[in-house]
């Protein structure tokens, strides 16, 4: 990594953090083009993807340049939280990291409007489209949770797997003025809600792995994490110093 | 057309009937006035458009594989979002393209299965495949321009719905050209490595391009017909020439050349000559054995079997729910 990517001070750590949650979903989401169940999710899916993208754009320009970041930093030093870098799934699996990442996102951006520049400017916009994508995950899992048996299986076990990794949603960052506290009951609340009157049961269990190194904002992250990094940074890094 | 035809109604009409609705369909087709979807028309006319409407809108969806190829590796954040949207965009046109279809009585599911069971086709260009990054420019520069000058004479189409759909269609194309161009001159402008893959990626869809706009006009099957419906206004060649008119001074500002040693200026025709296109590889690609004719299907067939259930849960939702409603309106437990 050069030193032009490496951001420190922890106002650009804050940012890091979130642009990397969204870089990282919109990788994600934009692996679903071509394959949506039906063409109104292609829409709806590149559509939230596109959001992120624009989200993540800002806040790594925030730290730096944002493809130096996006493209030249290694796994260890991406800060995202490990939710959004869990690979697609089924379709149940997409919907329920969507509900559980945009319920957070949302009352987030939410507190951070309310804050100080220049996150809360990002904030107050991105929020709009936040709420979007949450109502997008709710009205699926709703769909998928009441639907047929299948589909409700399908969505009681992407719910149940992705649950591992909402705990850390709620960890304090550095640099954001946020009453945490109160973001996680809200969010369960809300979470809780829709799971429930989509005839599904709340997970419980560990909401993350005991492990002593930490989770995505310390850096560490998932297995499936490196093939996305060589898969997204592979050309950018095949021909260094071009202009695309 | 908003003509009330007499004795316009559910019954089948007899001779003398049909023989009024064809006059009055000739009158307005004459006028250059547009069908609407409760007018009267010819059987074969529908069944033209139905085919036509639908080879257009699986060719949107089936085109979003080769670019959606690069979406996960564009090399820099602000391409990523400009393919993101491309590929979006192209969703979205196939969307337009199956509810115009649906205006002629003709069902998204039943378009569907026959694109997926090889009943209709897709535009064969998207039978090659994306080799490299410069392939998403030369896409959009030479197979949506090929598209753009195909389409631009559909806005003015016989029949509203596909009319209409071609305008805002074609907006977005023209965008989606632009980006290509843009694309291809970036690597043209830049290293060794990348003018390289640029030329390489204008020499192998240079002539797939040229072949999108159809075969030769005197061998062309549906042409005649089409174009006295006023569904087709330019013939094949006609089109294909104004094509290769428009991207011969655009590759020079490339700084790039197109794979043809026959291609010059003529002054006495006013158009540039070009060389001879090799037929026989397009009726291969046609008949399923271009390089990607098996893989694209088999996503496609892939993508919809694996979201059948996400479509049954949705429906069997929206019963229950409808069933709700019902019963609250009848005063029953909701």
């Amino acid at each position: 990594m050069s030193t032009a990517a490496r951001p420190d001070g922890p106002g650009t750590m804050a940012a890091l953090a979130l642009g990397d949650d969204a870089l990282i979903l919109a990788q994600r989401l934009g692996e679903w083009a071509g394959h949506a169940p039906e063409l109104e999710e292609e829409v709806a899916l590149a559509n939230i993807a596109l959001d992120l993208l624009g989200q993540a754009r800002t806040l790594l320009t925030l730290s730096g340049d944002e493809d130096e970041l996006a493209f030249r930093r290694e796994e260890r030093d991406f800060r995202n939280v490990q939710l959004v870098e869990q690979p697609n799934g089924d379709f149940a699996h997409t919907i329920a990291r969507q509900l559980y990442f945009s319920t957070y996102q949302e009352l987030l951006y939410g507190q951070l409007a309310g804050g100080t520049e220049p996150l809360s400017a990002l904030a107050a916009k991105a929020v709009k489209e936040c709420a979007y994508h949450r109502d997008h995950a709710e009205q699926w899992t709703l769909r998928l949770g009441d639907g047929t048996e299948e589909s409700h299986r399908r969505m009681q076990t992407a719910l149940d797997a992705l649950w591992r990794y909402t705990g850390e949603l709620f960890r304090p960052v550095e640099g954001l003025d946020v009453a945490w506290d109160t973001l996680e009951d809200t969010w369960r609340a809300s979470v809780t809600g829709i799971v429930t009157q989509a005839t599904l049961t709340p997970p419980e269990g560990p909401q993350a792995a005991p492990w002593a190194a930490g989770a995505g904002r310390q850096g560490v992250h998932t297995e499936p994490f490196g093939r996305l990094l060589a898969e997204m940074q592979h050309l950018h890094r095949s021909h260094p110093g071009a202009s695309w | 057309m908003t003509t009330v035809l007499p004795g316009h109604g559910p019954e089948a009409p007899g001779e003398a009937e049909t023989e009024a609705f064809q006059a009055v369909f000739d009158a307005a087709v004459a006028a250059d006035e547009r069908i609407e979807p409760r007018d009267w028309m010819p059987d074969a006319y529908r069944a033209t458009l139905v085919r036509q409407i639908a080879q257009h809108a699986h060719s949107e969806i089936i085109g979003m594989q080769p670019e959606a190829n690069w979406i996960s590796r564009a090399p820099s954040l602000r391409r990523k979002a400009i393919l993101l949207a491309k590929v979006q965009d192209e969703a979205g046109h196939g969307l337009y393209l199956y509810s115009a279809a649906e205006t002629l009585g003709t069902g998204r599911d039943e378009l569907l299965d026959k694109l997926h069971t090889g009943r209709q086709k897709y535009s064969s260009i998207f039978n090659y495949p994306t080799l490299t990054w410069a392939d998403v420019g030369a896409i959009g520069w030479l197979v949506d321009g090929a598209a753009i000058t195909n389409q631009v004479p559909l806005c003015r189409c016989s029949y509203g719905p596909y009319a209409r759909a071609m305008i805002r269609i074609c907006k977005e194309e023209s965008f989606h050209q632009r980006q290509g161009y843009e694309l291809l001159l970036a690597l043209s402008r830049g290293t060794e490595a990348q003018k390289a893959m640029a030329q390489d990626a204008v020499d192998r869809w240079w002539w797939p391009s040229l072949m999108m706009f159809g075969p030769p006009d005197d061998e062309s099957a549906h042409s005649a017909q089409s174009m006295a419906w006023k569904i087709k206004r330019h013939s094949n060649d006609e089109l294909r020439q104004r094509f290769v008119d428009i991207c011969v001074p655009q590759a020079e500002s490339l700084g790039l050349t197109l794979p043809d040693p026959e291609l010059r200026w003529n002054e006495e025709r006013g158009h540039h000559d070009f060389g001879p296109i090799d037929w026989s590889e397009f009726q291969q690609v046609l008949k399923g054995n271009g390089p990607c004719n098996e893989q694209r299907i088999s996503q496609r067939r892939a993508a919809h079997e694996n979201g059948a259930w996400v479509r049954e849960a949705a429906a069997v939702y929206a019963g229950k729910h409808a069933t709700e409603h019902t019963g609250a309106r009848n005063g029953e437990a909701a």
